[in-house]
């Protein structure tokens, strides 16, 4: 009897072993595949998506100079339609000047203290993601490509790829443990997706309102009751890069709307 | 966020059935939530929706808590005459939202 | 992860030797209690009935003529897409004045109410609610005669996993 239970366990564990080996390239799926028809159908209509809202605010602030004057996005970028196009599908990506490996909204604050010179926003504010929406929409329909042999990018999926694997909180999950071994299937009555950041920053009906990558996977460790890093927090910037990595090559829906 | 996003056609035939959308940012706050102090978070919703065209009121919307945040409606009107499409919103502050759109009629 | 030591669920009633009594104690937890209680938070089941009393002036509708398009399992109750469709030639002297949607287990029974011309074309209206858990919903239309149909569905609601709590 003994004996049994042991080759069941050791057979248990072999599977363990084998499945925590990522999700076969052919078989990834956005959660837009994996979302009831009439959210897939909000997400599509740009008239009654909810996050095009932020997407008009974010033209609109694009347009505007800030409030000390200075000069606006546009007056560096022009129309952002041809300027941005492809941009939001290369982050998270390195600065030359500074040497920093950023993510987009890194890179939209960057812009407004360095070349705008104007007061900070917070992480997840109105206007950063009003931009951020509004830039990432320029990149729809394209592939996520970030530059993955660049060295600092190299070394931030490495450590992304590390935290994905890592146990969090009291369940003592890692982010594997869904989202690689178990998406398609049920968490309560949500279906686990394979957690691809192919939409962001979304508009999720469960906050009523839009948010980035980020909020998402707070919300995530939430869940596992873990303490979740702060916004901005380098592991945040770690876990995109091996995130994009990982989804390299799927096609960029931002601004999606998911549950 | 005084935003909106309109679906109204560009253009349309005399007598032809038209649908009309219309979506506002609203956080329609229902007033059964509360803070993490325990406070509850007072009401504040959209509570009339009105649609003006060709001389009066086409449509109108009372709303109550259990409408969803950033509010979309449809409905439909019959294409009279071309000019332009009101949409007026007015929430528990007394705030009013107005949106206006111009429709083509052709014959 | 709390530790070994720690008590279970805050701290056992004192004892009567303890110059608190125990009765003191209970009356005010059941006080405190009764304070959490309110506003509430959920609807009685009479609430629909009597919100569609109120609405029809206590007269029974008659069933059809109106009806509830809605998915019936949707994936987030914080934005359930919904159409009420109302039968009528929307004509000056046959067509639908007022559509009513109600709701049974939200704080609140009243969902919206819609008014019709004979310009409308249709009696179609679309929009998206808040469902704060599986119920039924009901619409009711009065028509220009004064008459009044009714449709009822429920609705299976589902909740999101990993949120902000």
């Amino acid at each position: 009897m003994i004996r049994l239970l042991l080759a069941f366990f050791a057979l248990l564990f072999a599977g363990f072993l084998a499945l925590a080996e990522g999700i076969a390239p052919e078989k990834r799926q956005s959660g837009f595949d994996m979302m009831s028809a009439e959210t897939q159908s909000l997400q599509k209509d740009d008239l009654a998506n909810p996050a095009m809202l932020w997407v008009k605010e974010g033209e609109r602030l694009w347009n505007s100079a800030p409030e000390n004057g200075e000069r606006a996005c546009a007056a560096c970028h022009g129309d952002a339609r041809s300027t941005m196009n492809g941009v939001a599908a290369r982050y998270p990506a390195v600065d030359r000047p500074s040497g920093h490996l950023l993510d987009l909204d890194g890179r939209i604050l960057q812009c407004r203290s360095e070349h705008q010179k104007a007061a900070p926003w917070a992480r997840e504010s109105r206007p950063l993601l009003a931009l951020s929406a509004f830039i990432g929409l320029q990149s729809r329909g394209e592939m996520i490509a970030i530059d993955e042999k660049e060295t600092k990018a190299r070394a931030a999926i490495k450590r992304g790829r590390d935290l994905f694997s890592r146990r969090f909180g009291q369940l003592d999950l890692a982010c594997v443990h869904c989202h690689d071994d178990n998406w398609g299937r049920k968490l309560g009555s949500a279906t686990i997706p394979q957690g691809h950041p192919t939409a962001y920053p979304i508009y999720r009906l469960e906050w009523q309102g839009l948010g980035s990558l980020q909020r998402r996977m707070r919300n995530c460790m939430t869940g596992v009751r873990a303490e979740p890093f702060p916004y901005g927090a380098q592991e945040w910037i770690d876990l995109e890069a091996f995130l994009k990595a990982r989804a390299a090559g799927m096609v960029i829906e931002t601004p999606g709307i998911r549950p | 966020m005084a935003g909106t996003l309109i679906d109204v056609p560009k253009t349309a035939k005399r007598g032809e059935i038209i649908r009309l959308r219309a979506l506002v940012a609203h956080p329609m706050e229902t007033g059964y939530r509360r803070e993490i102090t325990g406070a509850v978070i007072p009401r504040l919703i959209i509570h009339t929706f009105t649609c003006d065209y060709d001389g009066e009121e086409i449509f109108r919307a009372e709303l109550f808590p259990a409408m969803a945040a950033n509010p979309m409606i449809a409905f439909t009107t019959i294409a009279t005459k071309s000019g332009p499409v009101t949409f007026r919103w007015i929430d528990d502050a007394g705030a009013i939202i107005t949106e206006k759109v111009m429709l083509n009629v052709t014959e | 992860m709390s530790s070994p030591s720690s008590k279970p669920c805050g701290n056992p009633l004192p004892k009567a030797s303890d110059g608190v009594s125990r009765r003191a104690v209970l009356l005010t937890l059941a006080g405190g209690t009764a304070a959490l209680l309110a506003p509430p938070i959920h609807a009685e089941p009479d609430d629909m009935a009597k919100a569609i009393h109120e609405f029809t002036g206590g007269i029974s509708p008659q069933k059809g003529r109106i009806k509830i398009d809605v998915a019936p399992l949707v994936e987030n109750g914080n934005s359930v897409a919904i159409a009420v469709i109302g039968e009528s030639p929307m004509r000056a002297e046959d067509h639908i004045r007022t559509i009513a949607l109600f709701n049974e287990k939200n704080p609140q029974p009243q969902v919206a109410r819609f008014h019709l011309t004979p310009r409308s074309g249709t009696a179609r209206v679309e929009t998206r609610i808040r469902l704060a858990t599986s119920q039924h919903l009901v619409a009711i239309a009065r028509m220009s005669d004064g008459s009044l149909w009714s449709d009822e569905v429920e609705v299976i609601v589902t909740i999101a996993a990993c949120t902000e709590e």
